[in-house]
């Protein structure tokens, strides 16, 4: 990675230096040529705006709402009782043993996450246009901004997961024993894997977004066949291998499996699948670095 | 500080032909162009309206190897008319867009105020919006938090600071976000017709603070329409026209290069002039200026009667037309507009599309003005020339009353009056 990088900055012409000199900073304006490179450097100076951002789209998420905060619990959740109907009781689609409730929340947090995600990111270059034309930022920070605020949500649909965890172990109709064990701790390492799926797709979306309007409209269709293309409402242990190794193309499908195998016990993830959703996810987000760089040049000339 | 404060060495921006507002929302719009443009091409070849390759590349240079240095403390007065290149320059230097050649170094902190109140939401309370609005444009937390009472001073906002600005006026809105960008304090500050807000009062408090900037050793790079502020504040200028730095010396000698350069296009036919701005459906493509009584006189008397008749070359919905007059500084003086109705307007029928304006009593002191005219239509700009053209008024009377040139050139209106005087 680092002689990647390396070699990059040999190609590039330096289209900007930024340092410090007696105290005065100094900047160089010329066009971009050839690579860009990713100026993460001043994104990291950046990152008081950052939290900006973060906490702009936390205070406004939810202004004039009735319900509020409420709807970062009630969107997975309401899902999880139409998946339970449909899928559970009428499909009789089957859980890894795991009460179907649970097998689908754990599953939907993630999710929805990633998917509000997405959605918000994609927008984040078009609704903040009239900034963009007037004050230079390094554009990166906001879809990341937008994904990063999603975080409040998903604690919030989080705790409810750890409430239904314990509720369905206190029934025993429910026929379940939850059991804690040291999977948990590998719980941050699916947050991120999801955290940076997500980041990915924004980037790609949010900037072709910018050029193309039309994926606006796209964007809601993709997240939707994305949905039945992950292994929420059914297990991925319905595939055979290799198959279902290969399923972890969808880095998704890495992050679900991961936050079931590690908060409900199942024995699905692991293993060569995780590798390749991280891989994969991996993928997307440099590729989608670059690519929005690419487009922040004229970013300002077509928004 | 000495030295430098910018340097910039062949700055040029290329544009897609209808300039930056020509944008893709559609896939499908792209598309047909792309399929349409060969055919385009090749039809102004065969009509001959591109004599070469060269006329048919569909782009425009808004910038064009534009060269200068300024010091560190020098303020800076870009001037120019519209569509010259000013705010294209200002937004390469400010790294909002990139330039298409050349470079330009910047020693120091560039602060923009090419608007105020960018990143303001609505659903935050004042001082919310302090903390953003300033994360924005570049300050610190710890910056803002230091500057935080002086902003809310500034502004005059007192009490409604934990309000959100949804529910400010319009003069609010404005003074927080002023403030916010005034207290900045970069080393580089780039102003755009921002001392155009709030009410008189704030705009003298205003430019009282791009006083104090500049006195503090900052370097200001302002641009302006209003050259009685460019005078007062700028000891340098810069004039810019059709993308190219035109005169570059001390203000006042720019200033008059600015507005001579009105006078020098006044000879070109009106409807081959580039320098204007709009959508272009509709275009003006005369103006006739006479004193009504005899035709083809444009001498104008103070306190005369005028005619103004502007004619256009097509016909839209909801078609208006509107012009300023201003003096010889550049201020305007005057507004007139036929979409706001009267009783007294007419409607001629004829073959040609034609507004006519008449001024029964022109209040005017003798001395030359100018004309910027500006056409609506179909809900939007379709044209805006300034300096589309200029007239001279002469001494005359205002009701019986003599006008003569005034000692100050400031003055520029009359108006009809009458005195009681003491027996003497």
């Amino acid at each position: 990675m680092s002689s990647l990088k390396q070699e990059m900055s040999k190609v590039t012409v330096v289209d900007e230096d930024t340092f410090t000199y007696s105290a005065v900073p100094f900047v160089q304006i010329k066009p971009t040529k050839g690579w860009v490179s990713l100026r993460l450097d001043e994104l990291w100076r950046y990152r008081e705006l950052l939290y900006f951002f973060v906490w702009r789209d936390i205070k406004i998420r939810y202004k004039q709402t009735i319900l509020g905060a409420s709807w970062a619990i009630i969107q997975p959740l309401f899902t999880m009782v139409i998946f339970s109907l449909f899928f559970g009781r009428l499909a009789q689609i089957p859980s890894d043993g795991i009460p179907y409730p649970l097998f689908s929340y754990a599953a939907l947090v993630p999710w929805t996450f990633f998917a509000n995600g997405v959605t918000q990111s994609s927008n984040s270059l078009v609704v903040n246009a009239d900034m963009i034309r007037k004050i230079y930022f390094p554009r990166l920070a906001l879809p990341i901004g937008s994904v990063l605020a999603g975080l409040v949500d998903f604690c919030l649909a989080f705790i409810v997961l750890i409430g239904m965890i314990i509720g369905f172990s206190v029934v025993p109709a429910a026929n379940y024993d939850a059991q804690l064990s040291l999977r948990v701790l590998w719980l941050p390492l699916f947050l991120l894997l999801a955290f940076i799926t997500t980041l990915g797709v924004g980037f790609w979306f949010s900037a072709m977004n910018a050029q193309f309007r039309d994926v606006r409209y796209v964007v809601p269709f993709i997240v939707q066949a994305w949905l039945f293309f992950t292994p929420i409402a059914y297990p991925s242990s319905l595939l055979s291998e290799p198959w279902r190794t290969l399923y972890g193309i969808n880095p998704m499908t890495g992050v679900v499996e991961g936050f079931r195998w590690a908060l409900l016990g199942t024995d699905t993830a692991a293993g060569p699948m995780l590798i390749l959703s991280i891989l994969a996810a991996v993928a997307i987000l440099v590729g989608g670095i670059y690519y929005f760089r690419r487009m922040e040049i004229k970013l300002a000339d077509v928004l | 500080m000495n030295g430098i404060a910018i340097q910039a060495e062949g700055l040029s921006k290329q544009y897609q032909i209808g300039g930056p507002q020509k944008t893709y929302d559609r896939l499908g719009d792209q598309l047909t162009d792309a399929l349409f443009t060969p055919v385009r091409r090749a039809g102004k070849l065969l009509t001959g309206r591109a004599k070469s390759a060269a006329d048919l590349d569909e782009t425009i240079w808004a910038l064009k190897d534009v060269s200068f240095e300024i010091g560190h403390g020098e303020v800076l007065g870009i001037i120019g008319g519209n569509g010259a290149g000013k705010s294209t320059l200002l937004k390469i230097l400010s790294r909002i867009t990139e330039p298409t050649e050349g470079y330009a170094n910047i020693y120091g902190r560039i602060g923009s105020l090419l608007e105020v109140g960018t990143g303001f939401h609505p659903e935050l309370t004042g001082r919310e919006n302090i903390y953003l609005n300033g994360a924005i444009l570049g300050m610190t937390k710890k910056e803002i938090d230091r500057k935080f009472d002086e902003i809310v001073d500034f502004a005059e906002i007192g009490k409604f600071i934990h309000t959100p600005v949804k529910f400010y006026s319009s003069g609010m809105y404005v003074r927080l976000a002023f403030s916010v960008a005034a207290h900045l304090d970069p080393e580089i500050l780039l102003v755009d017709e921002v001392l155009a807000v709030g009410d008189v009062a704030f705009q003298k408090k205003c430019l009282g603070k791009m006083g104090d900037v500049a006195k503090r050793g900052r370097t200001v790079l302002f641009v302006s329409h209003n050259m009685a502020v460019i005078r007062t504040l700028c000891e340098r200028g810069l004039c810019i026209s059709q993308g190219s730095i035109i005169a570059d010396g001390p203000i006042s000698d720019v200033v008059d290069t600015y507005l001579a350069s009105f006078e020098q296009l006044e000879v070109m036919n009106l409807a081959e002039r580039t320098d204007r701005s709009g959508r272009g459906r509709v275009r003006l493509v005369g103006v006739d200026i006479t004193n009504g009584e005899s035709n083809g006189i444009s001498m104008l008397k103070a306190g005369g009667p005028a005619k103004f008749t502007f004619d256009l070359n097509g016909m839209l919905a909801n078609l208006s037309c509107g012009f300023v007059i201003l003096d010889d500084l550049g201020q305007p003086i005057s507004i007139f507009k036929s979409d706001v109705p009267s009783e007294d307007d007419r409607v001629i029928s004829g073959s040609e599309v034609r507004f006519t304006c008449e001024v029964d009593e022109l209040m005017l002191v003798p001395g030359r003005y100018r004309m910027d005219v500006f056409i609506r239509g179909g809900g939007e700009r379709q044209d805006l020339i300034e300096g589309a053209a200029f007239f001279d008024v002469e001494v005359g009377d205002l009701r019986g009353r003599p006008v003569s040139p005034p000692e100050n050139r400031r003055i520029s209106v009359i108006m009809p009056h009458r005195w009681s005087l003491p027996v003497s």
